[in-house]
């Protein structure tokens, strides 16, 4: 049993003990350069590591009696959450540096809440979930303090941690209520136990609770309170690191968890989830009008993404997965290169983030303006670009097995969503011409914020391959 | 017999004192009480037969997360009488939730069924002929041995956590340093020096 | 289960002596002791005046950084006591099991002290 049970976590393997080698180094030879180099040694190694996952295995195993599993779906996830964490990583060196908070825990940190996520996606038990939601969340809380002299950093992680707990608590206790129907914590086995279609009350509040506590994860409303106060008051790389690779985590976990394990009772959480969904793109929506501080309208534009994305679930179906899969992708390339620029909004050399100060940026700035621009039309999901395509997906995948309803809402919330972001638009090309921005971008921010702008609009070719891989990955979750 | 009075012993006491630890105004009163809930609940682990997690209770809750709670008590320096009178406000919404809640538990209960295969898929280790730690230490390691080392880099990150959260490097603190005393030799640190007069050293 | 019981009876007697001394105490102190109260005599006493502030004040937080650490070892020694239980049952394999989970845990340990959150000053 042993030795291929290692084979298979070898990934993880690999990360945990580059985290451990990487604390020890550091710890020795703590000077001032340390953090910088750890830095770029990580997102190095990142790169690295996606780049052995996504080609080097192929297959499905199953490792420690069927509690994790390797197969294409996970792999798929390991890939964009390891590739979006080096870019994270590489964005934020320079704010960290300029706020004197480059220490080597940084990346260390991101390094285990990397790991504990890779063990979220590839988890094929409730306990192997529950361990890697912890492994993930501990290392954010952290995370999200890290600027510990800033009061507004030190109440955003208090925040997250506290709701963190209860989510956490509530998926515990939606948990013990599967086992205790089921018998076994193994996704397989809760999925045999439910296969004759006969549920019990208990069962259903199991599953009622989990789904909360992983709504709580990928802060969809009614779940999404602590999103706004976080995002906004969390050092802005951590922002940036909340808004992708730990969604992407919990969205397959999502996805993973009522396909495999509740896959029979599909009906019953259809409905929830696609209401969760429902709420979520207009509650993002309507929320974010009114905002001023832009990591705060993020925040809320990442609770309707979420919405958008839950829709692919909603349907049950591999076309909706595959759906979700390219709209976490699409997400989560729009995000970086958008936050590429939140990063470098300094004025006088402190960092700002209310909406105003964007005025007539695109005087100063014209490219960056413009791949700006690209990038909000594209989260608008404005026709020609792949925001529009990820939506459109979601919503066939919707429509075909019914849910008409879901479709429609999606549509009406995404015109009301395109006000704010054609809002920011407008101060850029059109806003008061007060104060400017200053002229820092660092040439790492500026090559992703291109980048990724350029990607908007080429990646409607063939999304560069996305939608081929995504449905390998999504047919052996499937099959 | 014996066993029943005995549970209900245990409960009442973790009720009470759970009512204690939220209706009591003297806050290190309130943690007091919350060690008293916990050794109830210890008692409560033991009569079920979970001797280790009853033991891990006292040991670690009572033993360390209690004190802690202490620490953080006083080191707040909080207000309770401002906090207390703002509490009134949250008391409707606060008895709503526990009122759900509970209703939740009573539905689940009155219509508790388990799946047909769940007695056999079920691995709980009745302690018959074995103690229920070594029960536990058979699968941990072995069986479970990835959530173990799991648990481990969770310990791991919540001690970089700590520190990285309050751990202050303070300036200007003599120290010893042991080595280089040990180190240090009469030959090289002390010298004659002839001083001319009126020159003084430099 | 009533063996089971019994098993306790020990705890039981252990505990009903604990409990009944420390009442014995406190009431003989009630009993026995002289109780002649008197403003001046209650009040706080500093040092001849009167108590500048409230007796509570903040602690520093490197009380709390070495409780939490504390904790984590504690948690760390909790894992301990099954291994030790069940040594003989689980064989190379469990060994080292517990020797990777301690190795982490040791270099959390070195990470400790090299950043010098043991030491008080």
């Amino acid at each position: 049993m042993f030795p291929s049970d290692l084979t298979t976590i070898l990934p993880e393997l690999v990360l945990a003990s580059y985290g451990l080698a990487a604390l020890m180094w550091a710890v020795f030879s703590n000077t001032q350069k340390t953090g910088t180099a750890l830095v770029w040694l990580t997102s190095i190694f990142l790169v690295g590591l996606s780049l052995w996952i996504g080609l080097a295995t192929t297959g499905t195993k199953q490792a420690f009696g069927g509690a994790f599993v390797d197969d294409g779906f996970s792999r798929f996830a390991k890939v964009v959450i390891a590739l979006s964490s080096a870019v994270v990583l590489l964005l934020s060196r320079d704010y960290l540096d300029r706020e004197r908070i480059l220490k080597f825990e940084f990346p260390i940190l991101v390094v285990f809440a990397v790991l504990g996520m890779m063990v979220m996606v590839s988890a094929h038990g409730l306990m192997v979930l529950y361990m890697g939601i912890e492994l993930q969340s501990l290392s954010l809380y952290v995370l999200a303090a890290f600027h510990r002299n800033h009061s507004k950093s030190t109440e955003a992680g208090l925040k997250y941690f506290v709701l963190g707990a209860l989510s956490s608590g509530l998926l515990l206790y939606g948990a013990s209520l599967t086992y205790g129907f089921s018998g076994t914590t193994l996704m397989s086995g809760i999925s045999e136990a439910i296969s004759d279609g006969e549920t019990s009350v208990g069962l259903l509040f199991g599953l009622a609770f989990l789904i909360v506590g992983l709504a709580f994860k990928v802060s969809a409303a009614p779940f999404h309170m602590w999103a706004p106060d976080v995002y906004e008051g969390a050092p802005t790389p951590v922002t940036l690191f909340l808004a992708t690779a730990p969604k992407v985590a919990a969205m397959i976990l999502f996805a993973r968890l009522l396909m495999e394990a509740f896959g029979p009772v599909a009906d019953d959480w259809q409905l929830i989830v696609g209401g969760i969904a429902f709420v979520s793109m207009f509650l993002g929506s309507i929320a974010a009008i009114g905002q001023i501080d832009i990591k705060r309208l993020m925040a809320y534009s990442s609770i309707a993404h979420m919405g958008y994305a839950l829709m692919g679930i909603a349907s049950g179906t591999e076309k909706g997965f595959q759906a979700m899969l390219i709209y976490m992708v699409i997400y989560t390339i729009m995000n970086l290169g958008t936050f590429a620029f939140i990063l470098s909004m300094r004025k006088g050399g402190r960092p700002v983030s209310d909406i105003y100060s964007l005025g007539m940026y695109s005087k100063q700035a014209p490219v960056q303006a413009f791949s700006l621009l690209l990038l909000m039309f594209s989260l608008a999901g404005i026709v020609p670009l792949v925001g529009f395509f990820a939506k459109l997906y979601v919503f066939l995948a919707v429509i075909e097995v019914g849910m008409y309803w879901l479709a429609l809402g999606g549509a009406i919330a995404s015109v009301i969503g395109a006000y704010y972001y054609l809002r920011l638009v407008y101060f850029m090309y059109f806003g008061e011409d007060g104060e400017s921005l200053d002229d820092n971008m660092t040439r790492t921010s500026q090559i992703t914020l291109v980048l990724s702008g350029v990607f908007v609009i080429v990646g409607v070719a063939n999304l560069f391959g996305i939608i081929d891989i995504s449905q390998a990955a999504t047919g052996m979750l499937f099959n | 017999m014996l066993f029943t009075l005995i549970f209900y012993f245990f409960s009442l006491l973790a009720i009470g004192s759970g009512l204690m630890v939220v209706f009591s105004r003297n806050p290190v009163h309130a943690v007091l009480w919350l060690i008293l809930a916990f050794l109830s609940a210890a008692g409560l682990f033991v009569i079920q037969g979970a001797e280790f997690i009853a033991m891990l209770l006292i040991i670690v809750y009572v033993g360390a997360v209690a004190v802690l709670f202490l620490f953080v008590v006083m080191m707040l320096d909080v207000d309770f009488a401002t906090l207390k009178a703002g509490m009134a406000r949250y008391i409707p919404l606060g008895l709503l939730i526990g009122v759900v809640f509970l209703l939740i538990l009573g539905i689940e209960l009155s219509d508790w069924n388990s799946s047909e295969i769940a007695p056999d898929l079920r691995q709980v280790i009745q302690p018959a002929d074995i103690q229920n730690t070594e029960a536990l230490g058979n699968v941990i390691y072995t069986e479970y041995v990835f959530l173990f080392q799991i648990a481990g880099l969770i310990l791991l990150v919540a001690m970089i956590g700590a520190i990285v959260l309050t751990h202050r490097k303070r300036e200007g603190v003599k120290k010893q340093d042991v080595v280089s005393q040990m180190y240090r030799d009469s030959a090289k640190s002390v010298s004659l020096e002839d001083v001319p007069s009126g020159k003084g050293l430099s | 289960m009533e063996e089971f019981l019994r098993e306790y009876l020990a705890v039981l007697i252990f505990l009903g002596i604990a409990i009944g001394l420390g009442i014995m105490l406190m009431l003989s102190a009630v009993v026995i002791a002289i109780y002649r109260p008197d403003p001046e005599k209650v009040s706080t006493y500093e040092c001849g005046f009167n108590a500048f502030d409230d007796s509570r004040m903040k602690f520093d937080v490197r009380f709390y950084l070495v409780a939490i650490l504390f904790i984590i070892f504690d948690l760390e020694v909790a894992f301990l006591f099954p291994w030790a239980a069940s040594f003989s049952n689980n064989g190379a394999f469990g060994f080292w099991s517990m020797m990777v989970f301690l190795g982490v845990l040791t270099v959390g340990f070195v990470y400790e002290w090299k950043k010098g959150a043991l030491e008080w000053e």
